[in-house]
């Protein structure tokens, strides 16, 4: 099964949107409820990176019997050294992001600890590519 | 322990959410950073927060949190009190700060377990 959901920069009212979304359909296909909030958390945090950083961006799910996979590909302006990117507490988020509680530095630590597995990759000026694999066994 | 019985001890005002009262409470987090509250809070946990924008609601409904209380008499915005009404997710809002709100909110949820 596929699907995909569209992702606005910068429109913080829909942020989680994306995400709520795929939750709906994890639910419908009765998957482990354990894995169901280990991958919700971490594709919230890959949604509001894309809102916070990019211009635009999608989530694309791809869920078969034995894993979730779902890749957030964005437009915007990609992260230089993504060691640095990772590490909890840095972040470039803006002022007027943090003070609505994001940009902690704590989003891609949260994707790390909620999947399985998670690979980034990211050109500057061009975008950034998350992928979230979650085993559902 | 329910929402409502927490409105009651604590005299809490209920902003929206209403038909969410009977929700069970199991736990708490106080935070104000979203995602420490993403990847910490858990559900049927009352949350703790000065945040009053909607993206708390993408938080409570994600986490499928048992209610928002806002401190130091804060208001939600109104797309948040929006889409805690059709989620059926409350947010309460305290006169209190976030440090004595979460002493008694702590004391109530445990002598209940």
């Amino acid at each position: 099964m596929e699907f995909k959901f569209g992702i606005e920069g910068g429109n913080f009212s829909k942020a989680g949107s994306a995400s709520s979304e795929v939750k709906k359909i994890l639910k419908q296909l009765n998957v482990n409820p354990k894995i169901i909030k280990r991958t919700v958390v971490s594709l919230y945090e890959a949604e509001v990176n894309v809102v916070a950083h990019a211009f635009e961006g999608n989530m694309n799910v791809e869920i078969d019997p034995e894993k979730i996979v779902v890749k957030i590909e964005d437009k915007g302006p990609g992260i230089p050294d993504i060691n640095q990117a990772m590490q909890e507490g840095y972040s470039t988020a803006t002022p007027q992001v943090r003070e609505m509680g994001f940009g902690a530095g704590m989003g891609l630590p949260n994707i790390k600890r909620n999947s399985d597995q998670m690979n980034i990759s990211s050109t500057v000026d061009v975008g950034t590519q998350v992928e979230i694999i979650n085993y559902l066994s | 322990m329910t929402v409502q019985d927490i409105v009651e001890k604590l005299g809490l005002k209920v902003c929206s959410g209403a038909n969410g009262l009977n929700r069970e409470i199991e736990g708490g987090y106080t935070s104000d950073l979203l995602s420490d509250v993403m990847g910490n809070a858990d559900e049927n946990h009352i949350w703790v927060t000065l945040q009053t924008h909607k993206n708390i609601m993408a938080i409570a409904s994600l986490k499928e949190l048992a209610a928002i209380v806002l401190v130091k008499g804060y208001e939600p915005e109104e797309d948040a009190a929006e889409q805690s009404n059709e989620e059926g997710i409350p947010i309460l809002s305290s006169e209190e700060e976030a440090f004595e709100l979460t002493g008694k909110l702590f004391e109530i949820i445990n002598q209940a377990k």
